[in-house]
């Protein structure tokens, strides 16, 4: 067989194919040739084919058949065999190949070799690649030549041992004798690689690190040396531009790092140093710079007088007005780490910051972005806002969504009055309207409820930015909302901040109804625009045209919105007496922490205005986004008043029931017919310890007695009391409606009220019809909290209907208080 | 250090050095992304970007990219002063380098990264004593090899 062709011969060839075709041609001969080769056992040539193996290797092409051979060649006595079968394991064989652990054999045998070179190529394979099983097996055989005087040995097996020590931490004791002497050493490669090893063990151990700053004295060693580099003349071995081998200074700073952080005497020691490096260090050249840097890291972290701080500020501050790009982004990168301890000290460099806002590098940007935020405070809030905002009309994409969610907070804290928070709030929304994060559409509108006396400023401006665009969601959310709550004000043209507009009802609902049709609306804002409409039917007079608006959707192909709309169109009809009250404006939302609930006085039933005058807030900016719903279900914010809980009043809806469950989203702010199979929605937490479970009937082991809350007409209704153990506060009813009369009363309804003080909660009936001759009950259960301990009260309200013989069965109502409770269901 | 690629303008990956255990298939992917990331920076920017949890140290000498991903608490500035020290070496070594170089003489390339970086790590921080190791190693090979020729030439074997 003729001698395979040599590596050279081989990449030439290979170099001339013009198409990736040929290139796979040529290299599936020359792999057909070299894998026969390999079954001859043919040892001349092995070391050459497998050159060549790793050349398609790099290139892309599987070469999984050379990793036995590298293996052989490993094995094989000759230097060139060795060295190209060590390079071969390198990149061949990881650890996850099985054949992996039969070079540990090799390794071992070579690591003690005659020739250093022989040895440095398996410290170097080992300290590379080398398993935890493998390095379990061969530490020992590493800490030996940790031992050496052979300074060429010593700085690799040091480096060995800090992957020994990565793959097999439980092994770092055993290293710890040969690093006695390790500083003494004159060689720059032992003292780096031996500061590198005692980095890793500090930085790992806690123990290590106490032992190092103790026993050791390691830091004082550690200033030696670096006293030495700075202050020896010129050697020409490791100077780099000036500076006598930066490497190792800057792995001492390192080292030095660690060590004094949080350790007030290590740090002091350092201090000296740390001022002669930080004032001598030549800065012409990124040399000197990344010296510095290091430098600048350390005083920041350990324990340093505040001139040596202030000193490193200025370094960074010098930094940011270098024309090299990669030193401002590091000193970028170093205030902000430093920004919350030295804040003032940052701040003087505040304009140079903001300057870099328009650097064209991303990087640098995104730094000086998050950097600005954190240097926004109540003084500079103005300035700053007007470079954030002109930032965020320019800058990429990807971050408008972040610079928006800043500002914003940023507004929220420092504002300096509500009319600029507005002005600000709109700003972002007209600009980037369609990157801010879902969650700032609720918080707009509870800070623009908040600022009564710029209600009419806000729907004024926000009215003018919808005609001008209405592509953003989140604007025109917030605008539509607005708009349905403060319409009124829009119309009558009163506005003292800014020019009124002349505006008539009918351009108004022109902009809504717009909405509604527009194929830039999504879904969410076609739901606000209706509710929206539907609002203004109590503040505008057209209402016909309103009536029209929300008849038509009510056969809408989105159910969302066809539910809305045949609910309001329920509420045209059947409930008119109650839209006025449902439809007023809406209180004051307090502020909510995100996951919070508000005090809900969750009463039932009542229409008039006790009602309204309770805050039921979060759900009500949350009309909006439909993926909420469910985490309304499953205990998330709190609700409307769960009035009735029964079916029939509601009118068919095509939806079925499962969407009932998500049906009160109506941002009227009052109670809507809520479908029955509830779903006990949401309740304050302290209310709830348990979604669904009903408390047992068991009034005897509460040891609280029963009682007759009503008799009339046939109508009993009892309580029984039972109190929830978790929380001693809460009392559980549960109603038991009797009917002694001849007839069924059907469409029972049991609707109750307290005081405020008081927090109530109505769970589904077990149905609403109440059998005849006390042939069955209907159940129900109440749970009331009553935090302050205040004598129980109720109001209760009663209807059903009565099938007399002659007529189909009239509706009865009534109501009556309930004083009478027994002083143990509310003490 | 995490990995170190040495790749040309078109994309073509010249060395690639890895000090983590990666499979075949995850090296392949994360080349090509590192490769395409970096190609697509413009001359005017920084040297330095975030990819991952790693950061990307790059720059570019003539038609190579030297590319180095590092941990996030490295300094990036002496990151930039390794891959500047090993141009050095390889200058030194093929005398006035260029990419054809190390094309042809990959198997050199890496012998010279090995005695300078371990780990991921340097292990020497003198230009001259890792020249010399590889020096005196090259003699060695050529030592291993020679005696065959010479004994052939005068006939003994």
């Amino acid at each position: 067989m003729p001698a395979p062709i040599r590596l050279r011969e081989l990449i030439r060839t290979i170099r001339t194919a013009r198409t990736q075709a040929e290139e796979r041609e040529m290299i599936q001969k020359e792999c057909a040739a070299i894998r026969s080769s390999f079954r001859e056992e043919d040892n001349t040539y092995r070391c050459r084919n497998v050159a060549k193996l790793l050349y398609m290797h790099m290139l892309g092409y599987p070469a999984h058949f050379g990793q036995l051979e590298c293996l052989k060649l490993i094995a094989s006595q000759k230097f060139t065999d060795k060295r190209i079968g060590y390079l071969g394991a390198m990149l061949l064989l990881d650890e996850r190949q099985d054949v992996h652990l039969l070079m540990t054999n090799c390794i071992k045998n070579d690591l003690n070799h005659s020739t250093q070179y022989v040895q440095g190529l398996s410290l170097c394979t080992l300290g590379c690649m080398g398993s935890s099983e493998m390095c379990r097996d061969l530490a020992g055989e590493v800490e030996k030549l940790l031992k050496t005087s052979n300074s060429y040995l010593r700085k690799k097996a040091a480096l060995c041992a800090v992957h020994v020590i990565r793959k097999v931490p439980e092994l770092m004791e055993m290293f710890l004798p040969a690093t006695k002497n390790l500083l003494s050493e004159k060689n720059h490669g032992v003292l780096h690689t031996s500061v590198v090893l005692l980095t890793e063990m500090c930085e790992r151990s806690p123990d290590m690190l106490s032992h190092f700053r103790k026993n050791e004295k390691l830091v004082p060693q550690l200033v030696r040396i670096l006293k030495n580099l700075i202050m020896s003349g010129y050697s020409p071995e490791h100077d780099v531009s000036g500076i006598s081998d930066p490497f190792l200074q800057v792995r001492i700073l390192r080292l030095l790092r660690i060590l004094g952080k949080g350790d007030d005497d290590s740090s002091e020691a350092m201090n000296d140093i740390l001022a002669q490096v930080a004032t001598n260090t030549e800065t012409s050249k990124n040399v000197g710079n990344a010296i510095l840097y290091e430098t600048v890291l350390t005083i920041m972290d350990i324990k340093s007088e505040s001139g040596l701080r202030v000193l490193a500020i200025n370094i960074l501050g010098r930094f940011l007005l270098n024309n090299d790009k990669n030193i401002r982004y590091v000193a970028l990168t170093s205030l902000l780490k430093t920004v919350q301890t030295d804040h003032n000290a940052v701040q003087r460099h505040r304009s140079t910051i903001v300057d870099c806002l328009k650097d064209l590098d991303v990087s640098i940007k995104r730094r000086a972005m998050e950097l600005s935020f954190a240097l926004v405070n109540g003084n500079n809030i103005r300035g700053m806002m007007k470079e954030l905002l002109y930032f965020l009309d320019s800058c990429d994409p990807d971050f408008k969504a972040d610079c928006a969610s800043g500002i914003f907070l940023a507004a929220e804290k420092y504002a300096p009055s509500k009319r600029w928070h507005i002005d600000t709030v709109m700003r972002v929304l007209t600009t980037a309207g369609s990157y801010v994060r879902d969650d700032s559409v609720p918080n707009l509108i509870q800070l623009i409820t908040n600022s009564v006396e710029m209600h009419a400023y806000t729907v004024q401006r926000l009215y003018k930015a919808l005609l001008d665009d209405i592509s953003q969601q989140p604007l025109v959310q917030v605008a539509s909302w607005c708009i349905g709550e403060y319409g009124d004000l829009l119309v009558s043209g009163q506005c003292e901040e800014e020019e009124p507009i002349q505006v008539s009802e009918d351009e108004v609902l022109d902009v809504l109804e717009g909405l509604l049709v527009s194929n830039l609306s999504t879904p969410v804002t076609r739901a606000y625009s209706l509710t929206a409409i539907m609002k203004l039917s109590t503040r505008f007079s057209s209402v016909n045209r309103i009536k029209k608006v929300v008849s038509i959707y009510g056969s809408s192909i989105d159910v969302e919105l066809q539910q809305r709309a045949v609910e309001y169109n329920a509420l045209f009809k059947k409930y008119d007496h109650m839209r006025p009250a449902l439809l007023e404006r809406m209180p004051i939302m307090e502020k909510t922490a995100t996951n919070g609930p508000t005090d809900i006085a969750q009463t039932n039933g009542e229409t008039d205005s006790t009602i309204l005058d309770t805050k039921h807030l979060p759900s009500i900016t949350q009309p909006a986004s439909q993926a909420n719903d469910l985490l309304d279900l499953l205990g998330g914010n709190d609700v409307v008043p769960v009035i009735q809980t029964t079916v029939p009043t509601k009118p068919a809806s095509a939806g079925g029931e499962l969407l009932d469950l998500l049906g009160d989203l109506s941002l009227t702010g009052g109670p809507t017919p809520t479908p029955a199979p509830s779903v006990p929605m949401s309740q304050p937490p302290f209310l709830l310890d348990g979604l669904s479970s009903q408390p047992i009937f068991n009034d005897i082991a509460a040891g609280i007695p029963p009682m007759t809350a009503y008799n009339k007409n046939g109508l009993k209704i009892e309580f029984t009391f039972e109190r929830s153990n978790p929380s001693p506060n809460i009392a559980v009813i549960t109603i038991h409606a009797t009917n002694s009369t001849e007839a069924d009363m059907t469409e029972f309804v049991f609707q109750a009220a307290v005081p405020k003080t008081f927090q109530l909660q109505l769970l589904s009936p077990s149905s609403n019809v109440v059998p005849a001759l006390n042939q069955g009950s209907v159940t129900q259960v109440i749970r009331v909290l009553n935090p302050q301990k205040q004598q129980l009260r109720m109001r209760i309200k009663l209807t059903y209907k009565y099938f007399k013989s002659h007529n189909k069965g009239s509706p009865v109502q009534d109501l009556a208080e309930v004083n009478n409770f027994p002083p143990q269901s509310w003490q | 250090m995490q990995f170190m690629l040495l790749f040309s303008r078109q994309g073509k990956l010249r060395l690639q050095k890895w000090y983590v255990p990666l499979s075949d298939t995850q090296k392949k992917k994360i080349s090509r992304e590192v490769i395409q990331i970096v190609l697509a920076r413009k001359p005017k920017m920084c040297s330095f970007l975030e990819w991952r949890d790693l950061k990307i140290v790059y720059k570019r000498y003539a038609s190579l990219y030297f590319c180095c991903a590092v941990e996030d608490q490295e300094n990036e500035l002496i990151t930039l002063e390794i891959i500047h020290r090993y141009v050095e070496l390889l200058d030194k070594y093929f005398g006035s380098v260029c990419e054809l170089d190390i094309i042809f003489n990959f198997e050199k390339a890496y012998y010279i990264l090995d005695e300078f970086i371990l780990g991921g790590e340097a292990q020497e921080t003198s230009k001259k004593n890792v020249l010399k190791a590889i020096e005196q190693a090259d003699m060695l090979q050529e030592e291993a090899e020679t005696p065959r020729s010479v004994l052939e030439e005068i006939g003994l074997t």
